[in-house]
């Protein structure tokens, strides 16, 4: 079977080779890579620009930004049908391509968010690696803890005042240069699109901004809903645990069990992160807004053609499940008073998956018109993979992808904490 | 001691020093070392069809499949046929059935997902075939966005795919406005029409221009004025398809109706 015939339906006159030949990860591409670059510019938010009230926000975006960071390149990867020469793109970068730019943008941006992590973070590998160096009798478990420490300082153990004060400048410039890398990063990704002119709806200099308007809404989506999920769960876990240490010495009253009990997502933070959130939102609803009037205003020869999917085929894709259930009702939800954390996380979750059609209705809805403009193609999403190719373009391996950063984000927070009640890093 | 002085001047040392070497590179850039290999003044091979000679037979589709390999039943093809049939209502209909392989044995429109049109044959304004294969552009988008440069034009102005080097991205069938492009069934790198190039390097013809009992396809180099398909081109009026994607497509075609896509 040809490349894109399991999942490709043809109506009426379509040129034989034509398929849907970008499919679900496609879609996943430039989702997972704006939530790397919204991710980033929530946490420059407080670096930056000093808004202290994303604090507790902004060390955790940045350890997220960072794990999403390694999950962005694999739907590209999952999607090549030679995924072993992947590399070759590092290393015969054709420049005219919009797309061999990429491992140069791309591992840019990884180094500026990896050398912000070890700024805003040395301090602990420090602190973490120095007691266990003195203790004698090691355990396997701390042998390995203390390596890994150890090798995270890269032998600088000064955490003096003033060497510390250089690492808050450090993290200071780092995620200023970071903010246009990541900007750049996912306009990046809306160029691959805007750039190709053969494909009607995706030919649009809008493309990349309206791409980095819909990354950072989905970042911070994306940021606050597991950061409400967190903290819930913390809440619930040391509520528990104080309810069994209880038991257990019930005459024990001392302050050490007494602590305080752990609070869940705080209000404030949410609120403050939700009116950036808004912010974004407005701004990518109207340049979208902006492009489709533009379309049927000027009506050129391909809008016929793009009307009928636009307002006809894919009328629920884009604006029932994109426009309605992604975008307005989060905005309802958020512009109303009172913003619980429950309504909240049910918003972020809407933003998502809003932010998810708009990118399915991008690709998709792309290939779902012919270059005949005289015929239409239909995508059908494998569900059961029969096969190695429906099964890495099919949901299995677009859950893969989308759920993947969860378990790096978790091994990641072990390294980088980021639930310190302290403030000891800044 | 590192002064901020001498970082500085080492800094600009280094970047002065870095930027010879990107010198060099430019000065051996695969563009000029492509022209400085070999001449390339001689030949630039085009293609021409005559759509009234075009009876939708499909011979040249098999013998392109057969020539170039590309599996007789995998639904892609190199080059095909398009039937168009405009009716005296003025809806216009038409399909490739299998690219047109083996041909057009039924009067029926094809309109896909297993519907068919009939059409009676006094409803019928106006009929025609036209074949289609790559354009082997001037400007070719499918080249320009090959992120590993494994699809290049030759000097010769033939587009060609590298398949030990095609990652398989498919951005290039994505650039393509003609549809020409795919991704081979066996290799799995994208695959197109390259006019025959095994051939027409060595003398002989394309495989579809051989296949062609009625002479409505014809290979020439545009560069030789003496050419036949030189001179038709330049004496007749022709047309290309899709000049609006600045493409500058090299298929010119005899006959072209506006209604075809």
């Amino acid at each position: 079977m040809v490349h894109g015939e399991a999942w490709t339906l043809k109506e009426l006159f379509t040129y034989p080779n034509e398929y849907i030949y970008w499919s679900i990860q496609i879609v996943m591409y430039p989702f997972m890579t704006g939530l790397v670059a919204g991710a980033f510019v929530l946490s420059s938010l407080y670096h930056v620009f000093g808004i202290k009230k994303l604090k507790d926000m902004a060390r955790f975006s940045l350890v997220f930004s960072f794990a999403l960071l390694f999950v962005a390149p694999m739907p590209l990867l999952f999607h090549l049908q030679q995924p072993l020469r992947g590399l070759y793109v590092f290393m015969t970068p054709h420049f005219t391509s919009a797309i061999a730019a990429f491992g140069i943008v791309f591992s840019t941006y990884g180094a500026i968010v990896a050398s912000e992590l070890w700024f805003v973070y040395r301090r602990h590998f420090v602190e973490a690696a120095l007691p266990l160096k003195e203790k004698s009798g090691k355990s396997p478990v701390e042998w390995f803890t203390y390596l890994v420490f150890c090798a995270l300082t890269l032998g600088v153990y000064d955490v003096s005042e003033k060497s510390l004060e250089k690492d808050e400048k450090a993290v200071k410039v780092l995620a200023a240069a970071g903010i246009p890398v990541a900007l750049f990063l996912h306009g990046y990704a809306g160029f691959i699109f805007g750039s190709v002119k053969a494909n009607a709806l995706w030919m649009t200099p809008l493309m990349p901004v309206i791409f980095i308007m819909s990354a950072i809404v989905s970042g911070i989506a994306l940021c606050m809903f597991t950061y409400i999920v967190a903290m819930e769960l913390r809440k619930l876990f040391s509520a528990s645990r104080r309810r069994a240490a209880f038991r257990a010495l019930p005459a024990d009253h001392s302050p050490a069990h007494q602590g305080r009990s752990l609070q869940g997502a705080e209000p404030g933070v949410i609120q403050i992160t939700s009116r950036y959130l808004l912010l974004f939102l407005v701004a990518a609803i109207s340049l979208e807004l902006l492009d489709l009037i533009f379309r049927g205003y000027t009506a050129v020869k391909s809008w016929d053609v793009l009307r009928s999917v636009i307002y006809g085929k894919d009328f629920i894709s884009i604006f029932i499940l994109q426009y309605g259930l992604g975008n307005l009702v989060p905005l309802i939800l958020f512009l109303m008073p009172g913003l619980t954390v429950r309504r909240a996380l049910l918003g972020t979750l809407l933003v998502l998956f809003g932010v998810f059609m708009m990118r399915w209705n991008v690709v998709i809805g792309g290939q779902a018109f012919s270059l005949t403009f005289a015929g239409y193609m239909h995508y059908h999403l494998p569900i059961i993979p029969h096969d190695y190719e429906t099964f890495k373009e099919g949901l299995a391996g677009a859950l893969t992808v989308g759920l993947m950063p969860f378990p790096l984000f978790w091994v990641m927070s072990k390294i980088f904490p980021v639930f310190d009640s302290g403030g000891r890093h800044e | 001691m590192i002064t901020r002085r001498n970082f500085l001047r080492s800094a600009l040392a280094g970047a002065a020093g870095l930027a010879l070497p990107i010198t060099a590179l430019e000065l051996l850039g695969p563009r000029r070392l492509r022209a400085e290999r070999y001449d390339s003044s001689g030949v630039r091979w085009v293609f021409l069809v005559d759509t009234y000679k075009c009876v939708g037979c499909g011979l040249c589709v098999k013998a392109c499949k057969q020539e170039n390999e590309i599996p007789y039943d995998a639904n892609v093809t190199r080059t095909w046929v398009e039937r168009y049939v405009l009716t005296r209502d003025n809806r216009l209909f038409a399909d490739s059935p299998k690219g047109a392989r083996d041909g057009f044995i039924t009067s029926r429109i094809d309109l896909g997902q297993g519907r068919y049109q009939d059409i009676k044959k006094e409803d019928i304004k106006k009929a025609f075939f036209v074949p289609k294969l790559c354009n082997q552009c001037e400007n070719p988008p499918c080249v320009q966005v090959c992120p590993v440069g494994a699809t290049y034009q030759a000097a010769d102005g033939v587009v060609l795919v590298d398949r030990k080097w095609c990652i398989g991205c498919g951005y290039c069938i994505m650039a393509c406005p003609y549809g020409v492009r795919f991704f081979h069934p066996n290799y799995h790198v994208a695959e197109k029409c390259n006019f025959c190039y095994h051939r027409i390097t060595r003398g002989m013809k394309s495989a579809c221009v051989d296949a062609c009992p009625f002479g409505a396809r014809q290979i020439g180099n545009i560069k030789d004025p003496d050419d036949p398909v030189t001179k038709v081109i330049m004496t007749e009026r022709v047309a290309v398809l899709k000049e609006e994607y600045g493409t500058k497509p090299q298929v010119y075609y005899l006959g072209l109706s506006k209604e075809v896509r």
